[in-house]
């Protein structure tokens, strides 16, 4: 066990670098931060001697080396767009991300496990089919249409929730938290339902698909003859098993949230990390992106480690030693 | 023996697998099964419009948006023909730069499907297979699959998509970077997904191989590449499809939010995700008939693919019949 | 133990919420507006971009101020003289403090003219005619030009005056752009402005109070007792956000938005002119067409082929359509209110496929050719709609047109220099930061010297044009200037130099139950002190 995170650790490093490494190679081609951070009337002279000045006349693996060296020592520089330390900025935002990622993938999980389970017990019920076909709906129409259509229900006509931002954050300290006020939980509202449709239609489909599959396995079928009750066989021991697909696709989907955030941060103007990072990209400001990036490499990292160490917790059968099988 | 050889030498077998599937498809259960359903029926009839729709949308659209000479301005912003100001000659009124909504949403199926599919396709096939290796032989090749995909994740579309188009605008010549377009697309989103049936298939993998079954063939000898293509793989399909099926909703709503940022198919040749983004911003002002109707195309097309998708998983699974 | 901590530390949070309700709101006024995006800093000599301008003028104090109608009024200066040719004598105003009651005087004016004129400064253009400034006394200083200056006065407004003593305590002298240290004035303010900044959360909201000190409070009509700045990118959302009432003001307006506006009982639209110009531009500079390698031509070279594209676009169609009428066509490449602005030479040629294909067909292109069209689709007011529509009007004179519209980092960057003029065919829009039309000449349509032709990405160059916008430099007439600059324009105009498109409209959105009377100006923003609630 020990051996195996240490071994992780090691990769883990190798995968950052690898992500700065491509983040280098990409930023090449998103267009020139000089044009963004001058104005019209700046001189061609002004204009060079930023570009001298940020380094951007190095080659690309002298502006890695770098990066890499000031990342080390924890300097992740200023953002080119507003001037101000990346470290600060993402300490701003990254609370705003994670509230809202956590509250899509509870509600996500909250909503779409049960359904799925119904779903797939009570696989030829009207409201099993009304629920497939309802949340493939929600999951084929692009995410700012529904967001701007959520808005335009609940914030324009009905005039119940707010239509953008976060709203009345508490300061606590280093956090800035919606939990703590009513204000900051209608303002979660939109933007969490929006961000967890697809997760949740995901979820439920994929709940659904493992509840089938186990329920016709023999240990299910010993289990019954066995005579235990429904109840206890539909939970005590298939959806047990349906977990091992579930918690990986959490795992993933956690990560994709932090993707999907950027459409549903534009929309709601919710000042998080998908936000920052779109900016960034609008604005080629190489500091926020890098830094961004490997940060979220860093989050992948982390949920992988632990979904990981989860399968050795819910499927003791996967605790047998991994070693090359065919070899 | 390295990942490559292996996957080559695994790609003969996929051709049988098929031609199995559809024989056992034909003469079998699964053809009752499709009969059976009448909601199966309608979705596979749906879908088979839609896709002839939009393959011969040059022949029976009422007019070709591709034309770019044809549009007139004059003739944007038409409501649909039942409503007052619409006109027979766009059934379902206009856009904004003066192309028929019907016609547009013709030509632009026909790009979403050619990307959504592709993108799916290469995505599930190199997910998949690397999924299988990765859960199966484990070790090393294991963490490094892995870990690629870890680097993979990190990235959102948007800058792979860049970072193609960036090196495919640099290494060919001007005229040629229309044509490549929707490939760097494909591949773009293709890279966007892999990981996805990856992870999921080494995650299911992991659970069939130690199983009673497949234990049984390793003692007896069976190679390992035939344990994963026979058994193992067959009984990771469930969770494949139905990624599939919803990745291809994903992957054409992902194209459309790429043409937002600038690196989707041209807005001459809109797609029809492209179609409901520009319409999008015409939601507040009245002109609803820009977004809901191909808003509504997708979503019928969307529903269509994931009904047959749910059906053809539980026909093909042998347990569940 | 620790989670208890927490435990205790929130209960006690959510206490403190409760008895000191978030909305108190409703006892003070407070103006809420929102636009696209957020200031990209406080530091009023750092950056040069429109939506930070406008903030930086609520704040910081200039010498001379621009009133809504464009004409200039006395701010931190209240007198001037030109003493000699290069030697303007400004009169300062007495008793005015700093926000922090530092009091101003002739030294913070040498100062900040040290410190704008630095390279790192993207606001040092305005300052690039003059040579120094000197202390008079400690109430009048001396701007020495390096030349006769006719648009000295024109760019004062542009001159922000900090605080040398607040300045020199945080050690921030220097402009720092992107590397280096944090900028202490681009996160902290300290102006002679009639507003503080209160709070800057980035990309969230900016929150002003009136100063009380500022030193001609009697002149301003605002009225509220703090103003919350906030970014909203969407569109729809901002349109959004206004019509639930969550703010009070917002900018652009979606053209299509404006009649929903319109038809809500609690808002409006307020519509006026912008001083940019929207305008195409063509490569005449290649000997070899970037689409057609191999051909050893570029038909941009004929000025018939630039009248047949002139001639080809129905301009009336994109303003009635595209636009919404929002738009006002225009003939020239500057705006009505830039100085050197001329009615009667604002006529287009007329709308003529017929002809344009006759055009290209003398020029030797009866069967058209390609070109590759670069565009934004971020940048300005439908922009990427308004090439879309160019696309079919240049396809039916036989042009093969393939549209590259990208976000505008892509673009600039393709059509600057920093790809060296990677284009044959492409959109710009040009607001003079000076209000004045040298500086058009000199950016778009010279080439000549050194800090000419920054964005003249065509390349278009005609050598009485250079003379002349040479001699508009200095000439300090201003009846003779006008007609230099007329004459360079007409030159311009019948070379066929770029093919200008429109101004496009100014659309704010404003709720009529909060908003008592705001002053459009031409420029896209809002100024505070113009604003009055109900």
């Amino acid at each position: 066990m020990f051996a195996f995170i240490v071994q992780r650790l090691f990769q883990a490093i190798f995968v950052m670098l690898a992500v700065a490494l491509v983040s280098f190679t990409l930023f090449q081609f998103v267009g020139d931060p000089i044009n963004n951070m001058m104005g019209q009337d700046a001189t061609e002279e002004q204009r060079e001697a930023l570009r001298e000045r940020l380094g951007l006349n190095d080659p690309v693996p002298v502006q890695f080396l770098r990066f890499v060296g000031n990342t080390v020592q924890g300097e992740f520089g200023l953002s080119y767009r507003v001037g101000k330390p990346v470290s600060e900025l993402i300490a701003e935002r990254l609370p705003a991300t994670l509230e809202l990622v956590a509250v899509s993938a509870v509600l996500a999980l909250v909503v779409g496990v049960p359904m799925g389970i119904y779903t797939g017990l009570k696989r030829y019920s009207v409201v099993s089919r009304l629920f497939l076909t309802v949340s493939l709906v929600g999951i084929s129409l692009p995410t700012f249409l529904i967001g701007i259509l959520l808005i335009l229900i609940f914030g324009v006509w009905l005039g119940w929730l707010p239509t953008f931002g976060r709203g009345g954050t508490v300061d606590l300290g280093l956090w800035q938290t919606s939990f703590l006020t009513l204000q900051g939980w209608s303002h979660l509202i939109l933007p969490s339902i929006t961000l967890a449709l697809f997760q949740l239609t995901l979820i439920m489909r994929l709940v659904r698909a493992e509840m089938l599959e186990v329920l016709r396995t023999d240990y299910i079928k010993f289990a019954r003859a066995r005579g235990l009750r429904n109840r206890a066989i539909n939970y005590g021991h298939a959806l047990k098993n349906t977990l091992v697909p579930v918690i990986t696709i959490m795992g993933l989907q956690i990560g994709s949230l932090l993707a999907f955030s950027i459409i549903t941060e534009t929309v709601f103007q919710w000042p998080g990390m998908g936000l920052l990072i779109l900016q960034g990209i609008q604005f080629v400001d190489i500091p926020v992106m890098s830094s961004y990036l490997v940060l979220v490499a860093l989050f992948f990292v982390i949920i992988n480690l632990t979904v990981d160490l989860l399968y050795y917790a819910v499927d003791p059968r996967l605790r047998i030693e991994r070693g090359p099988a065919g070899h | 023996m390295t990942a490559g050889s292996e996957i080559r030498t695994i790609s003969p077998g996929f051709g049988a697998r098929v031609g199995d599937s559809l024989k056992r498809f034909f003469d079998s259960d699964v053809f009752y099964s499709f009969k059976r359903s009448p909601v199966t029926i309608i979705a596979f009839l749906v879908t088979v419009l839609l896709i002839l729709g939009a393959a011969l949308a040059p022949w029976i659209a009422p007019h070709n948006t591709n034309d770019v000479a044809s549009l007139n301005l004059m003739d944007a912003f038409r409501p649909p023909v039942w409503e007052s100001g619409g006109e027979p000659n766009f059934l379902l009124g206009t856009d904004d730069q003066g192309r028929g909504v019907l016609s547009s949403i013709m030509f632009g199926m026909q790009l979403s499907l050619l990307v959504g599919f592709a993108s799916v396709l290469l995505a599930a096939a190199v997910g998949t297979i690397l999924g299988l290796l990765s859960g199966y032989v484990g070790g090393r090749v294991d963490s490094v699959i892995m870990r690629i995909a870890d680097v993979q994740l990190t990235f959102p579309a948007i800058l792979i998509a860049l970072l193609i188009d960036g090196i495919v605008g640099s290494l060919l010549p001007r005229a040629m970077h229309e044509e490549v377009k929707i490939y760097v697309l494909i591949v773009a989103i293709a890279a966007s997904q892999w990981v996805n049936f990856a992870r999921t298939v080494r995650g299911s993998t992991l659970v069939e191989k130690n199983k009673e079954y497949v234990q049984a063939a390793r003692v007896i000898g069976v190679r390992p590449i035939a344990i994963m293509w026979r058994h193992v793989l067959p009984n990771v399909m469930g969770p494949v499809l139905v990624i599939a099926t919803l990745s291809l909703a994903l992957a054409i709503l992902t194209e459309a939010t790429l043409s937002f940022l600038g690196v989707g198919v041209p807005v001459t040749r809109p797609s029809l995700g492209t179609l409901i983004r520009i319409g999008n911003d015409f939601l507040f002002s009245g002109e609803w008939w820009m977004t809901i109707f191909p808003g509504l195309a997708l979503v019928i097309l969307v529903l269509s693919v994931n009904l047959l998708g749910d059906w053809l998983r539980d026909a093909l699974n042998p347990k569940l019949r | 133990m620790r989670l208890r901590i927490g435990v205790a530390a929130a209960i006690a949070a959510v206490a403190a919420m409760a008895m000191t309700p978030h909305s108190d709101a409703r006892a003070e006024k407070v103006f809420r507006y929102a636009t696209t995006g957020d200031i990209l800093g406080l530091d009023p000599h750092s950056n040069n971009e429109g939506p930070t301008n406008t903030m930086k003028g609520n704040i910081y104090g200039k010498m001379l101020h621009r009133l809504p109608d464009l004409s200039l009024e006395p701010d931190l200066a209240v007198s001037w003289e030109v003493i000699d040719p290069n030697r303007w004598r400004f009169k300062l105003r007495e008793g005015v403090t700093f926000h922090n009651g530092n009091p101003f005087t002739a030294d913070d004016v040498v100062y900040s003219f040290k410190r704008q004129t630095q390279e790192t400064s993207d606001m040092a253009f305005a300052l690039a005619t003059v040579a120094d400034v000197e202390k008079v006394d400690e109430y009048t200083v001396d701007l020495i030009t390096k030349g006769p200056d006719p648009i000295l006065l024109l760019n004062m407004p542009n001159f922000y005056i900090m605080d040398k003593e607040w300045t020199e305590e945080n050690n921030a002298f220097e402009v720092v752009r992107g590397a280096g240290k944090t900028n202490y004035p681009n996160v902290n303010a300290n102006g002679t402005g009639p507003f503080m900044v209160e709070e800057w959360v980035q990309d969230n909201r900016v929150v002003l109070v009136p100063f009380d000190g500022y030193h001609s409070n009697d002149k301003i009509m605002s009225n509220f007792d703090k103003a919350v700045f906030t970014p909203i990118g969407n569109d729809a959302t901002r349109v959004a956000a206004l019509l639930s009432g969550e703010i009070d003001l917002m900018y652009p307006v979606p053209l299509q938005d404006i009649k929903r506006l319109e038809s809500d009982p609690n808002t409006q639209a307020l519509e006026g002119p912008e001083l940019r110009t929207i305008f195409l531009g063509y490569d005449q500079y290649r000997d070899e067409l970037l689409d057609m390698p191999g051909s050893g031509k570029n038909p941009f070279k004929d000025p018939r082929v630039r009248q047949a594209f002139h001639q080809a676009i129905d301009i009336e169609a994109i303003k009635r359509v595209v636009m919404r009428g929002a738009s006002t066509p225009t003939g020239l490449m500057v705006a009505p209110g830039i100085n050197g602005f001329m009615e009667d030479m604002n006529d287009r040629q007329p709308y003529d496929p017929d002809n344009a294909k006759a055009l290209l067909a003398e020029a030797g292109y009866p069967d058209g050719f390609p070109v590759t069209f670069d565009c934004p689709n971020d940048r300005y007011v439908n922009d990427e709609a308004i090439c879309t529509a160019v696309v079919p009007m240049l396809e039916r004179i036989g042009i093969d047109v393939t549209l590259n519209a990208q976000t505008k980092s892509l673009h600039f960057n393709k059509i600057g220099k920093a790809e060296d003029n990677n284009t044959s065919f492409f959109m710009l829009g040009w607001t003079p930061g000076s209000y004045d039309s040298l500086n058009p000449l000199m950016q778009l349509m010279t080439l000549g010297k050194p800090g000419h032709g920054d964005w003249n990405s065509g390349r278009y160059t005609n050598p009485r044009v250079e003379e002349l916008t040479e001699e508009i430099k200095t000439e300090l007439d201003p009846e003779k200037r006008a007609a230099l600059i007329r004459e360079a324009f007409q030159i311009h105009k019948d070379d066929f130099g770029h093919l200008p498109l429109h101004q496009q409209a100014l659309a704010w959105g404003v709720r009529s139950d909060t908003v008592e009377e705001v002053v459009q100006r031409p420029f896209n923003d809002v100024d505070l002190r113009y604003v009055k609630l109900k």
